[in-house]
């Protein structure tokens, strides 16, 4: 066990009392609760964490946030394994494993390091030109490039062992980041009786305020976020979600966050918890409060490892306790490096400044007050070192900063702290589609004009002082507040910040001269996470790249999993300095969802497995399962497809079920039809306007097959509709259909023709239905009620009626999908499974079958009854159908107009035929392509396809529906088939294979 | 759950009494109790909200006029009349009260243009309850439940997760009851005790 | 995701809704009476707005009912709800 010697003996937010011990890259070592795991392995004199992403350089860690490019980790092992995690987020718990993950073979000795002596081969657009040309080129280079570079991988073992959770909550304001802007928005919204939530991204909230020395009302500042966080959980309406990133914000001020609820508990240790759970936010106003990231400074060799962020090395001092060096060289564009200056000083460190502005400010001051040497006027001009930074040489610049002014002097060190200014983290801002405007001040990119209902307060604003933050913090939480209808906010009081010196500006200096004083140019890094350097920058502007979108996607800057949160504004800097143009002249880049990277478990949450999408059962689902059936997912409904006995296939059971049918009786489940009541005195007026044939006529009592139309004339759904009264119908729609059915009648009914007097409304769930078929229906009918007078002359053939049926109140409609002598029975759905149980009961002595949907469709193809949606496709009228007797001549319906349009009215239109093979046992695969004859040349015109196909046992040979080009004037034509190996000889046939007369139905 | 003639309830195959005879004794500590409500009458009821007949005949025959107030619920005396849309009601009455209800309010409105459909065996009512119903019904619904915005009274139809849902919020502690279609009613009952289980769930019968 | 303003219902989240168009194309009268170009104009052509968008919205998975939305369909911003029937409001004529 390590003894953590960069530790110091107090101070930060650790628990000195809990140590945890954690592996990484298969060494034991040890950190304290409080830690991440960057502040961990920094404790432990750990920098080199990984190896860039193309030239495959040793990379330290360089911030202590979000915005981490280099520090990338593959967290835990086998089914919980995660990739690319930035180890400046990870909050360290006992056990903790983690290894670098680009690093193959090894961290510390690794092949492809060579690629720093061939980078010359990988210049920027490399990735971009081999993509272009030559075509094939990317195959070959794909898997070598792709295994150097070694990113991590996704868990390989399955399924995810964890739960993960959803929340939909609304708020009148979404505060986002708990730092000094935030918790003041908060405090002062909250205080306003609003409802309120505060989010942070961190472990706990205070965010810059943990990390500073600086105090509040004379107390250190963390004293003050203690006392906030206490007035907020008094608060009713107040919520603090700690550890929640929002990492979304979409139309509407509707945000998505993704709290780590357990992440930072040992895995598995919290088994009752979800993992990580998904908030939907719609918040009446926001906050944004989200702070600034550092941005790096652009030199030669400015990747090595102990080169970092001067806050985040502030930070590792002040919040962690690390004294993350010994000898420390701060460089300096902003006077943010001189407070990481000053702190490091104060816990022993040796520290040089240099600062690129030719004058100190006046902050320098402190430093010197501690005997820090501060070089104005003086930049980096190379780094050494191998798997640390060890030394840096320094020398002053020339006036316009583009070249040195006199001879190198080197430093030792093993920290390069840099801090090239601040950029506010305006990615959710620009989400919002929020406008950015440039501050040559401070050189950043700040919000302008906001086009949601959102306001900025803080750094995240481009106001960096803690006093004016805490005071726009506020005003930014009352004005939100009072947009939402509350007030009261505006009097929190707020805690007395130190009065610091008057910043000086920042110095823009975007990259530094990058031809050394002697020695050969050296790669200045710009974009640490895809290796782009200032060089790669200026080879896109002299080949033309000249916007900074064409920019990124040539070099690939700003496109790795951190978005470019360190390198973008520099990018533009160097881009706009190459074209002499102002940075806003060319242009910033949109920021796009989500801010940082979230897992795909808390994006499905729990619609995973069975919950993964509702499964529709019948009422009668229990009895199937009970008889094996196997089932068919049609939409969400689970049919039974077939009722295999044990040793029969698929084919023995169906051909079974179909001989049943037509010979003796067989029962399905037919409880899925949609079925829509139709009411009021224009009902048969409704669906005259909807059904291409007539229903006002039709007769109480009786009922009738009807086809629909879109307005443009392709059939859109069939189905069967009883008159139950004058003023009742009862309409059937084919099980997928049902609910766009009831919204097409709806749509017509309130959108076009107010005027009529009607209601729809669904019973689809009302109502269990058993539908009998075969010769002895009526016989097994007759055996189960009493009061419907099942005489073909009292009771025909699309008629119904009413009665009992094993005692339940039923409803019977003698209509028949399968061409057989045919019941179609439904009860109340809690009665379905009692009614189904009677009936088969009953049956047995006449062999009743329960059969499922795949017999159901050869039954009805033999029949050549179409399944809409199947048969149809959208691109079928009724004509090609040859239904045109169903379409009246003296009414209008909807597609009517359209049925006599030049197209419609087209002789070679695809129509629906029949094919039979020439060899009977011949099952044509549906979707197979319809050619006039086999060979020829490509491309072979193609006259249709196969939409049914199915092998019929009662007819011994094979039948085929298809849509064929003016297939109704090829009856007896030969075709073919043709199949990826073989062509198919087929005839054309008209569509009823079976009883074209329909005796046996109307029998 | 009451069985006639072999009536089953949508939930009837997972044995929800023996699940309620363990779960019991913890429902004290449990943050949400769930159960399938008894069987009740339930009548899709349309109408015009406009004409003053209408509002009083159905009155005249359930005790409780169709509520023209947008998501609001009217009852009395175990009858409940809950708004669907501005001429859509959902009644729910005892058990086996139907037959008579439509017969009457067919007689009583004769002449009017109404119409009123038996979906007693539409849907299936499950009662949420406990201090933590409000934020299982937060994990799936997009709805704005909070105190200020939905409270007794008060009803709504929307999605629960990726089922059809109509909601009626009972009282504050809080309890809703959650009518969903009848296919959809083992779906519904699987993710709500998926969703409760982080705050203790015990399954209840009425 | 919109947050759509249901004329009964209130605001509820896109999801509930389903979209239907564009708003205030009126089915001929008599269909049979246009010719097929006319008839084309009428069953295929929309306008396609950048701008202030009149169109129609079903509250689907609440009450059911069809009512009309004008939409920036630059910003997504909602401009006005109106029921089924009613005259547009003038804020929607913006953009035409
Ligand atoms: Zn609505």
């Amino acid at each position: 066990m390590s003894e953590q010697p960069f530790r110091l003996f107090a101070g930060g937010r650790v628990d000195r009392e809990r140590p945890l011990d954690f592996v990484w890259a298969g060494r034991r070592l040890q950190g304290y609760a409080g830690d991440t795991l960057a502040s961990a392995l920094l404790a432990n004199g750990i920098h080199l964490v990984g190896r860039s992403f193309k030239y495959h350089r040793p990379r330290g860690i360089l911030s202590a946030g979000a915005e981490e490019p280099n520090a990338l980790v593959q967290l835990e092992r086998g089914a919980r394994t995660q990739p690319n995690l930035r180890a400046t987020q990870v909050e360290l718990y006992a056990g903790l494993h983690a290894e670098p993950q680009n690093c193959w073979p090894s961290l510390e000795l690794d092949v492809g390091a060579i690629n720093g002596l061939v980078s010359r081969l990988l210049p920027a657009g490399f990735y971009y030109k081999t993509f272009m040309w030559p075509r094939d080129g990317w195959m070959v280079y794909e898997r070598f490039i792709r295994r150097a570079a070694g990113l991590g991988r996704a868990p390989s073992e399955g399924p995810d062992p964890d739960v993960y959770d959803k929340m939909h909550v609304h708020c009148d304001v979404l505060v986002v980041g708990a730092g000094p802007a935030g918790l003041a928005a908060a405090l002062a919204a909250g205080a306003s009786g609003a409802r309120v939530i505060l989010a942070d991204e961190q472990s706990e909230p205070g965010g810059s305020l943990l990390a500073t020395r600086e105090t509040l009302d004379g107390e250190p500042a963390a004293r003050w976020v203690e006392r906030a966080l206490a007035d907020l959980g008094a608060m009713d309406e107040v919520r603090v979600l700690p550890r929640t990133t929002v990492f979304g914000y979409h139309d509407h001020n509707y945000l998505t966050l993704a709290e780590r609820v357990t992440d930072h508990l040992p895995p598995g240790s919290a088994p009752d918890r979800p993992r990580q759970r998904l908030w939907k936010v719609r918040a009446r106003e926001v906050v944004l409060a989200t702070g600034a990231h550092e941005r790096p400074m652009v030199f030669a060799q400015n990747d090595r490892p102990g080169i970092m962020l001067a806050g985040a090395a502030r930070t590792y001092v002040n919040r962690y306790g690390v004294r993350p060096a010994d000898r420390a060289l701060v460089v300096a564009a902003d006077d943010g490096a001189y407070a990481a200056a000053v702190d490091l000083a104060d816990v022993g460190v040796e520290v040089t400044v240099v600062d690129v502005r030719a004058q100190a400010p006046a902050c320098a001051e402190q430093a010197r007050a501690r005997s820090i040497e501060v070089l104005a006027g003086h930049g980096v001009v190379r780094t050494f070192g191998g798997s640390r930074v060890r030394a840096a040489e320094v020398a002053p610049l020339d006036g316009t900063g583009a070249g040195w002014a006199g001879g190198a002097r080197t430093l030792r060190c093993d920290l390069v702290a840099m801090c090239g200014g601040w950029n506010p983290t305006v990615h959710l801002f620009s989400q919002s589609g929020g406008r950015l405007a440039w501050n040559a001040e401070r050189a950043c990119f700040v919000p302008a004009e906001a086009r949601q209902r959102v306001r900025v307060a803080g750094a995240a604003n481009g106001t960096f002082s803690l006093a004016a933050a805490l005071t726009e913090g506020r005003a930014g939480g009352d004005a939100a507040a009072r947009a939402a209808g509350f007030s009261g906010g505006a009097d929190v009081a707020l805690p007395a910040a130190e009065e610091g010196a008057e910043p000086a500006p920042t110095r823009a200096l975007w990259s530094l001269p990058t031809r050394p004083p002697g020695g050969a140019p050296a790669k200045h890094f710009v974009d640490f996470q895809n290796d782009v350097t200032a060089n790669d920058v200026a080879l896109a502007a002299r080949e033309g790249y000249r916007s900074v979108e064409h920019l990124k996607r040539y070099t690939t800057t700003g496109m790795g999993t951190d978005q470019g949160k360190t390198s973008n504004v520099n990018a533009l800097g160097i881009l706009a300095g190459l074209l002499g143009r102002e940075v806003p002249e060319v242009g910033t880049t949109t920021f796009r969802p989500p801010y940082t990277p979230v897992t795909f478990g808390v994006l499905a949450g729990r619609d995973v497995g069975a919950l993964a999408d509702p499964v529709r059962t019948t009422p009668m689902h229990r009895w199937h399962v009970a008889q094996g059936a196997r089932f068919e997912d049609v939409g969400q409904w689970k049919r039974p497809w077939y009722y295999p006995r044990p040793g029969e296939s698929m084919h023995d059971a169906v051909s079974r079920e179909c001989l049943a049918a037509r010979n003796a009786v067989a029962l399905l489940d037919a409880s899925t039809l949609g079925k829509i009541e139709v009411r009021g005195p224009d009902a048969g007026e409704l669906l005259d306007r909807i059904y291409t044939n007539g229903f006002k006529k039709l007769p109480v009592g009786r009922c009738r097959y009807g086809l629909m139309c879109r307005e443009d004339g392709m059939v859109l759904d069939d189905g069967v509709s009883a008159r139950l009264a004058d003023d009742r119908f009862l309409v059937h729609t084919t099980t997928g259909n049902a609910a766009r059915v009831l919204a097409w009648l709806e749509e017509w009914r309130q959108t076009e023709w107010p005027e009529l007097r009607v209601w729809c409304d669904s019973v689809t769930e009302q109502w269990a239905t058993a539908s009998l078929s075969g010769p002895f229906a009526r016989r097994l009918l007759g055996e189960l009620t009493r009061d419907i007078d099942l005489d073909p002359e009292a009771f025909p053939f699309m008629a119904w009626r009413a009665g009992t049926v094993a005692g339940i109140p039923a409803r019977v409609m003698r209509v028949s999908f399968t061409g057989e002598q045919s019941y179609e029975v439904s009860v109340g759905a809690g009665f379905g499974l009692a009614l189904w149980t009677a009936i088969a009961l009953a049956g047995e002595r006449y062999g009743l079958t329960p059969f499922g949907t795949e017999t159901m469709h050869v039954l009805r193809a033999e029949k050549g009854f179409i399944i809409a949606g199947q048969d149809t496709d959208g691109t079928v009228t009724p004509h090609d159908l040859g239904l045109g007797a169903m379409v009246a001549r003296h009414k209008d319906f909807i597609g009517k107009r359209s049925l006599a349009r030049a197209d419609t009215l087209r002789a070679d239109r695809k129509q629906l035929v029949g094919l039979r093979t020439d060899d009977p046992r011949e099952v044509l695969p549906e979707g197979g392509q319809i050619v006039a004859r086999a060979g020829g040349r490509p491309p072979v015109p193609m006259l249709g396809h196969v939409t049914s196909s199915y092998w019929s046992a009662n007819l011994g040979h094979s039948i085929a529906l298809a849509l064929v080009k003016g297939g109704h004037a090829r009856l007896g034509e030969s075709l073919v088939v043709q199949l990826p190996q073989r062509s198919v000889p087929v005839t054309v046939v008209a569509p009823t294979f079976l009883d074209p007369d329909g005796e046996r139905m109307r029998g | 759950m009451a069985e006639q003639h072999g009536r089953q309830s949508a939930l009837a195959g997972l044995g929800l009494d023996a699940q309620a005879r363990i779960s019991t004794r913890g429902a004290g500590e449990a943050g949400v109790r769930l159960g399938e409500r008894p069987w009740r009458a339930q009548l899709a009821l349309r109408g015009d909200p406009e004409s003053e007949a209408f509002l009083t005949g159905v009155e005249s025959v359930l005790g409780v006029a169709p509520p023209t107030a947008p998501l609001t619920v009217s009852s009395r005396r175990g009858v409940a009349c809950l708004w669907l849309g501005p001429d859509e009601w959902l009644v729910t009455l005892p058990d086996r009260r139907e037959p008579r209800a439509i017969a009457r309010l067919e007689e009583r409105l004769a002449g009017l243009h109404f119409a009123v459909n038996d979906v007693s065996h539409a849907r299936t009512v499950l009662g949420l309850a406990g201090p933590r119903a409000r934020e299982v019904l937060m994990k799936g619904c997009a709805l704005d439940l909070h105190p200020r915005s939905f409270g007794p009274g008060r009803c709504a139809q929307s999605s629960l997760a990726r089922c059809h849902v109509l909601l009626h919020q009972l009282d504050a502690e809080p309890a809703y009851d959650l009518y969903v279609h009848r296919s959809f009613a083992e779906y519904a009952w699987r993710w709500l005790c998926d969703a409760a289980a982080e705050h203790g769930l015990a399954i209840v019968a009425d | 995701m919109l947050l759509i303003e249901c004329p009964w219902c209130g605001p509820r989240d896109e999801q509930e809704f389903g979209y239907g168009g564009e708003a205030h194309i009126v089915r001929p009268a008599d269909p049979h009476a246009l010719d097929d170009a006319a008839w084309g104009e009428y069953l295929f052509m929309r306008t396609n707005r950048k701008g202030a968008h009149r169109e129609r919205w079903v509250h689907s998975e609440g009450c059911r009912r069809w009512f009309n939305v004008v939409r920036d369909t630059v910003s997504h911003e909602i401009l006005a709800v109106y029921r089924v029937g009613e005259a547009p409001p003038a804020a929607g004529r913006r953009g035409e």
